[in-house]
């Protein structure tokens, strides 16, 4: 298959050519141009997007998301790669529970689907989970999260430090005290004091990595930290770097965007954990990813059905939809802004994810003998989020109505084709290079 | 006069709240007389949803209503399909279908009469009397009511009143509500309260701050004793309710420290020899029944503002 008139990042007008699923020849666009297999029009082609960070909620709840309709809104986002969350329904802590998310996501077809599995058993943050099983199995599980929920005991967390070394595992820390956080609805402080909503307070997570960091040094393992949003979590991480601890972290694009003053109308849509902070920690958070103190982006894809929405504020659920956003909100926050470039943005959305999970496929530069996983972004054409017409199955985002730039097109998965002009290619429809 | 919904007192300018306070003057000097009811609201149908309970504030939304002919439909989140996991929503719904004209909701968690307001679940009047540990407009309404009725009968507004507000201020959406209004009416309110009752980001309140109420007891024309509730305690947000009485209490010496005209006011139910001692609660200065008997008032006129009953002068004919 022949791509012409692709765009890469430093202006070169090319022609890809893809031959069992791998870039087989990039050549650079000559005036009389030969018939192609698919125009690109002069559109930006980049990495396919790696997510470390997604909730499919299958198995168990279904009505929110399933492994396909996930793949399907990560396709629509620009993704080639995504990591499924343990928190299912039964929890992702045994070999069983991940090999089926991944055959669900090999079935899909779409994108890679990666399991992550639980740290502890049933998240219960008491006892270990089957690393070492899930780790030997068909998935290959690197990385362990209990997010959702944080490995509150300091025992169990340099535990499961300690063990995964032995191949290579990493642990994805959800950094929330729990104690500090009971009940908690919001970020803590003048908007929480004002609309009497019970206060998430930024240490509640800075305490937790703190802690983490001290652990993966005296252990000398490898921590990653989910969801940063905090200023002073910002600190923490940077120092840690400069002491050459093994710690990576990602933020999410709602965080990079919304401050906790939208709150105010106790409008669930904006109830998300951990909670939007203020502009101060948005601002820190910008320039964390800039410098790279912030490894990656991440979603938090997070669906939930209608009626965990329309509802009162501590009655609802928490949690964004983020796949089909998240390229458009860091083009919005990070490029247009001028605080990084789009190497810096493929470097954080692509290869450096896909680096730190070992997704050996992903996260390639468009050249010849890559794996051809990459997007075609217009980036002169701007959208209007409408709810009703992501490809997840949950409508819950932030963004509805939001103007954002930067309009993904076309996807191509080991050298499939699987986004045309905007819309997902369904799995009847897919064709071998 | 006032439109839509009562939610907060952010909804009411000055001249709005000062406008509630005297069509409640009014409205009191006409009930005062032998028959008490007025045909204003002849027709309408207000209902008290109640997701908590609160026997006061729902008789006195109930008798304010019954005072101004509207029917009166109780539900009680108790014993009801609430209980039962009915949502928010699904309940609006069934009140839109059976004609409430206005809701009056009690509700635990914060922002949900204003989630009523803004879905379309239901079209009434919503008033506000109670979410989570947000507001309670119409407790603030009637608070500045009966501080203007002892202290300030002829001005214009509340100027100059030294308000001291003493106790659980985190949880209160009492002392937020009255924050609000009595500072939008010209008083200077001071807090009260250990440094583990008032919330983070209370510095940005245009109030004063004190962990001491012996410094402040005698330098205030109001005191405003909250609720303590004493499962606070048990998260360790004071150790004892002795050592909370010994230092936030009002007792018989702190209420001798009082100025002269000061007056004593509590939102009620109280902890009678916990937040407030007997004597002060009985005291001369003590204006607590008097808060109760202005809460009809003031419900009625917030009901009459938002339900636009008929003429005011045809009201009293």
């Amino acid at each position: 298959m022949i791509i012409s008139n692709a765009k890469l990042i430093d202006g070169r007008l090319v022609n890809i050519k893809i031959q069992s699923g791998v870039i087989h020849k990039i050549e650079e666009v000559q005036k009389s141009q030969k018939i192609s297999d698919y125009d690109a029009k002069g559109k930006l082609v980049i990495p396919g997007l790696v997510d470390l960070h997604t909730h499919l909620r299958e198995p168990g709840r279904e009505d929110s998301e399933t492994v396909l309709t996930g793949s399907m809104a990560a396709v629509a986002g620009g993704f080639t790669a995504i990591s499924a969350m343990a928190n299912t329904n039964p929890v992702a802590d045994t070999a069983g529970v991940v090999e089926q998310v991944f055959r669900l996501g090999k079935a899909a077809g779409l994108v890679d689907v990666n399991p992550i599995g639980a740290v502890t058993k049933g998240l219960h943050g008491e006892q270990l989970a089957e690393l070492g099983a899930m780790a030997d199995s068909i998935a290959r599980v690197r990385i362990f999260s209990d997010d959702g929920k944080c490995v509150s005991d300091p025992l169990i967390m340099r535990r499961a430090l300690e063990y995964v070394k032995t191949f290579n595992g990493i642990i994805a820390q959800h950094a929330q005290e729990p104690r500090l956080t009971v009940n908690a609805q919001m970020n803590e402080g003048s908007v929480s004091a004002r609309i009497g909503l019970p206060g998430w307070p930024a240490i509640a997570e800075e305490a937790i990595i703190a802690r983490d960091i001290l652990l993966a040094e005296h252990v000398k393992s490898r921590l990653h930290i989910c969801h940063l949003t905090t200023a002073g979590g910002v600190e923490l991480v940077r120092w840690a770097k400069k002491r050459g601890i093994q710690i990576t972290a990602e933020v999410t694009p709602h965080h990079l965007l919304l401050t906790d003053d939208l709150v105010e109308n106790y409008d669930p849509i904006y109830k998300v954990n951990p909670p939007l902070r203020t502009e101060k920690d948005v601002m820190a958070l910008r320039e964390g990813l800039a410098e790279g103190v912030i490894d990656i982006v991440a979603t938090d894809h997070a669906p939930h059905p209608a009626e965990d929405k329309d509802c009162e504020w501590q009655a609802a659920a928490f949690g964004m939809v983020g796949l089909e956003t998240a390229l458009s909100v860091l083009v919005k926050t990070m490029i247009e802004t001028k605080m990084i470039s789009w190497n810096d943005l493929i470097d954080r959305m692509s290869i450096a994810p896909a680096r730190i999970a070992g997704y050996s496929t992903q996260g390639q530069l468009i050249a010849e003998k890559n794996h051809a996983n990459f997007t075609i972004i217009d980036t002169d054409r701007s959208w209007i989020v409408n709810r009703d017409k992501l490809q997840s199955q949950s409508k819950n985002t932030p963004f509805n109505g939001y103007e954002l730039p930067a309009v993904v097109t076309d996807v191509f998965h080991n050298g499939v084709q699987v986004l045309k002009d905007g819309a997902v290619v369904s799995r009847g429809n897919l064709a071998n290079d | 006069m006032i439109t839509g919904h009562l939610l907060s007192i952010d909804d009411l300018t000055r001249e709005s709240a000062m406008g509630i306070l005297s069509t409640a003057k009014e409205l009191a000097i006409i009930t005062e007389g032998p028959n008490k009811k007025l045909p204003t609201l002849r027709g309408k149908t207000v209902v008290n949803l109640f997701f908590e309970d609160s026997t006061r504030t729902r008789i006195s939304f109930e008798t304010a209503a019954k005072r101004l002919s509207a029917d009166v439909i109780n539900f009680s989140a108790k014993g009801s399909s609430v209980s039962k996991g009915e949502s928010l929503k699904d309940t609006a719904q069934t009140l839109q279908a059976m004609g409430a004209d206005a809701v009056v909701i009690r509700h635990s968690s914060s922002g949900a009469a204003k989630r009523l307001a803004d879905t379309q679940w239901i079209q009434a009047a919503v008033i506000n009397a109670g979410d989570g540990t947000h507001e309670h407009p119409t407790q603030a309404l009637l608070d500045a009511y009966t501080i203007k009725q002892h202290l300030k009968q002829d001005s214009a507004d509340l100027s100059g009143v030294k308000v001291l507000i003493v106790g659980d201020i985190l949880h209160s959406r009492v002392a937020r509500s009255n924050v609000l209004l009595l500072t939008k009416l010209g008083a200077t309110v001071t807090l009260v309260a250990p440094p583990t009752l008032f919330p983070v980001g209370v510095e940005n309140w245009p109030v004063k701050i004190s962990y001491n109420l012996d410094e402040e007891i005698s330098k205030c024309d109001v005191v405003m004793m909250l609720r303590i509730q004493l499962e606070r305690m048990s998260d360790s947000f004071f150790p004892t309710a002795q050592e909370y009485s010994k230092r936030y209490g009002l007792n018989s010496s702190r209420l001798a420290r009082l100025s002269k005209d000061a007056i004593v006011m509590h939102p009620g139910p109280m902890n009678r020899g916990l937040e407030i001692s007997a004597e002060s609660a009985d005291d001369l200065k003590s204006v607590i029944i008097d808060q109760v008997k202005n809460g009809v008032a003031v419900r009625m006129a917030v009901l009459y503002e938002l339900l636009g009953g008929a003429a005011f002068g045809e009201a009293k004919s």
